[in-house]
């Protein structure tokens, strides 16, 4: 399939809240902008609302009163999603038991009156495209996970939707197969260059496949960014620690610098408050010798992962720092090491109450 | 040895209880196509009773089918869309629909029968016509028709099912026809079968409501019994049983072929 089929629609929601029958409040009232041909994230824990956020991009939640949902500049919020022209993947697939899987991907084109001949075309490009070749005929509950998830995606891409939403499509799949169609549907909405919002609560899937990533935290949007901006530049103690694995330091500051048990730490930018939450990468930490370096601490573990070794250090600062090391450092616990921290990987967050 | 005694005298014991069950089933029957059932099966066997029965009920029997397919009708077109409308919807009013539905199962069917009564004594041409038995059976199989639907809508989790194919462009309608019902097959046939077996059977309710002319096979065997010879009665059950068997068969037959597609 060619880039040339890039027919996303750009989505707009306006102060879009939802408050549910029983009360609770499952999304402040929040307003986003989808470019046209974007792949947005929407990343939190559970019970964060971004699932909430997109049934109501999809027409399958009314927002409460005053929010507006627009595609392309046009008021769609009380277009039932049968008339959004979306493509919705779900996290239980929702694939139709009663009917094949050509039937399944071919559905959405029948109800849009697509002549047979046609339609079986496109499911068979569909069926190349999504590498399910030689399952045509078989039923859904012969298929295995990763089969089904590929039959949810081909049967949402087959309409050409202005819209493609996907909701934790990966999750109900082992975690070897989740990282390999991971990488397939990163290319595929390239491919497709299709606008597509992605519900997601693992990170890693947030970053590979986001153009930006919208961090979600009780209700609200923490952050949104790009994966690289909300990886190295978070905007909170909840995004940072969410984010990736992360050393989050409270310390006073003095001419610049942090002041530590283990030493000081030149820090970058503007340094006037008196103390400060700081966020320090692990793999931003380089192990030196100790007699030179500003900081130092005592090796309390040594993990070795293969690729890194991760160092937990005492004695630097407040609580155990995590370091990862390049894997051919030499490092024992109970050993004295220096540290050398970049004062640009010092990320200063703001205070929390 | 001891095992085998132990299999012998289970064995006695099922055939007991097995026969404490049967032998009047198979008593009756027999009494139907006995000459004289006081001097017993030496009298000889015969038809006559079974071709009596057929003479005096045969519009009896074909009134109880059509009140019965009748029946059925109404519960799968109102009770499949009302399942399905309670199952997608939460909320309140829902909820208490729901117990509406199902009230009769509490209630007995003399009580049902003269509500309707009361209410309908008035309109003569309805009251005497077969709607009148028929609103009756509606109301009585309603909550199993649409309980069974529920059931299986609750198993394979239609509300999802029902959401993929609304997000690819089906109305309501379609994904009813699409989605929905071709997935509640199991729960539509197993409501079917209960439906047109108690609306057959169904006696309470129709008593009180039945006429002189609009009576089922339930009320021409309390009939039979009250006024005619052993032998017709026994016959009509015997009629009765050769009936609603095949009806039970087939349609547990096509439950169990779609439970194992």
């Amino acid at each position: 399939m060619s880039a040339s089929e890039g027919h996303g629609a750009s989505v707009r929601i306006e102060a879009c809240g939802k408050t549910f029958a029983d009360g609770t409040r499952a999304l402040e009232p929040a307003t986003l902008e989808i470019a046209r041909g974007e792949t947005l994230v929407l990343l939190g824990p559970s019970g964060c609302g971004k699932t909430t956020m997109l049934r109501i991009i999809a027409g399958l939640e009314l927002p409460d009163a005053g929010g507006k949902v627009l595609f392309d500049g046009k008021d769609m919020t009380s277009i039932p999603i049968e008339r959004r022209n979306v493509g919705m993947v779900f996290q239980s697939y929702a694939l139709f038991p009663n009917m094949s899987v050509s039937d399944n991907i071919g559905y959405g084109l029948k109800i849009r009156g697509v002549p047979e001949k046609q339609r079986a075309a496109r499911v068979a490009e569909l069926v190349a495209l999504t590498n399910i070749s030689g399952l045509e005929n078989r039923r859904i509950d012969q298929l295995s996970g990763g089969q089904r998830q590929r039959v949810a995606l081909a049967r949402a891409v087959a309409i050409r939707p202005g819209i493609l939403l996907l909701d934790e499509p990966l999750t109900a799949l082992d975690a070897a197969l989740r990282d390999r169609l991971r990488g397939e549907l990163n290319r595929l909405l390239r491919a497709l260059g299709i606008t597509a919002i992605y519900v997601t609560h693992d990170q890693a899937e947030a970053m590979e496949l986001g153009d930006r990533v919208v961090v979600m935290q009780k209700g609200a949007i923490a952050q949104i960014g790009t994966p690289r901006e909300i990886y190295f530049t978070p905007q909170n103690r909840f995004v940072a620690e969410f984010i990736g694995a992360a050393n989050i330091i409270e310390a006073s500051i003095e001419n610049g610098h942090l002041l530590l048990p283990g030493g000081r730490q030149a820090i970058g930018g503007d340094a006037s408050m008196p103390a400060a939450v700081a966020m320090i990468r692990p793999e931003t930490i380089h192990v030196v010798e100790s007699g030179r370096a500003p900081l130092s601490g005592v090796i309390d573990s040594v993990s070795f992962i293969g690729d890194r070794q991760r160092l937990v250090v005492s004695g630097v600062s407040g609580k155990p720092l995590t370091i990862d090391a390049p894997n051919t450092v030499q490092a024992r616990t109970g050993e004295r090491i220096g540290l050398l921290i970049s004062p640009d990987a010092v990320r200063l967050l703001p205070l929390e109450k | 040895m001891r095992d085998r005694l132990i299999f012998i005298g289970q064995l006695l014991f099922t055939l007991l209880v097995a026969a404490f069950l049967v032998v009047p089933a198979v008593q009756s029957i027999l009494a139907g196509v006995t000459v004289n059932y006081f001097r017993g099966i030496q009298s000889g066997l015969t038809l006559q009773w079974v071709f009596q029965v057929l003479d005096l009920y045969t519009g009896t029997i074909l009134l109880s089918f059509v009140i019965a397919f009748a029946t059925l009708a109404v519960t799968l077109v109102v009770g499949v869309p009302a399942a399905y409308a309670l199952h997608v919807r939460e909320g309140r009013l829902s909820r208490i629909v729901e117990e509406i539905i199902t009230l009769p199962l509490a209630i007995p069917g003399l009580a049902i029968a003269l509500a309707l009564l009361l209410t309908y004594q008035g309109f003569s041409d309805f009251r005497r016509s077969w709607f009148f038995i028929l609103t009756g059976h509606v109301i009585f199989t309603m909550p199993f028709m649409v309980r069974s639907v529920m059931a299986v809508f609750a198993s394979v989790d239609i509300k999802t099912l029902d959401e993929g194919a609304a997000s690819l462009g089906a109305s309501p309608w379609r994904r009813f026809r699409d989605v929905i019902v071709p997935n509640a097959i199991p729960g539509i046939l197993a409501g079917s079968l209960m439906v047109v077996t108690l609306s057959l059977g169904e006696f309470n309710l129709t008593w009180m409501l039945h006429t002189p002319l609009t009576k089922t096979l339930p009320i021409g065997l309390a009939d039979s019994y009250a006024s005619m010879r052993l032998e017709v009665a026994s016959a009509y059950t015997l009629i009765f049983f050769v009936m609603i068997i095949p009806l039970l068969v087939a349609m547990q037959f096509f439950a169990e072929k779609e439970q194992k597609r």
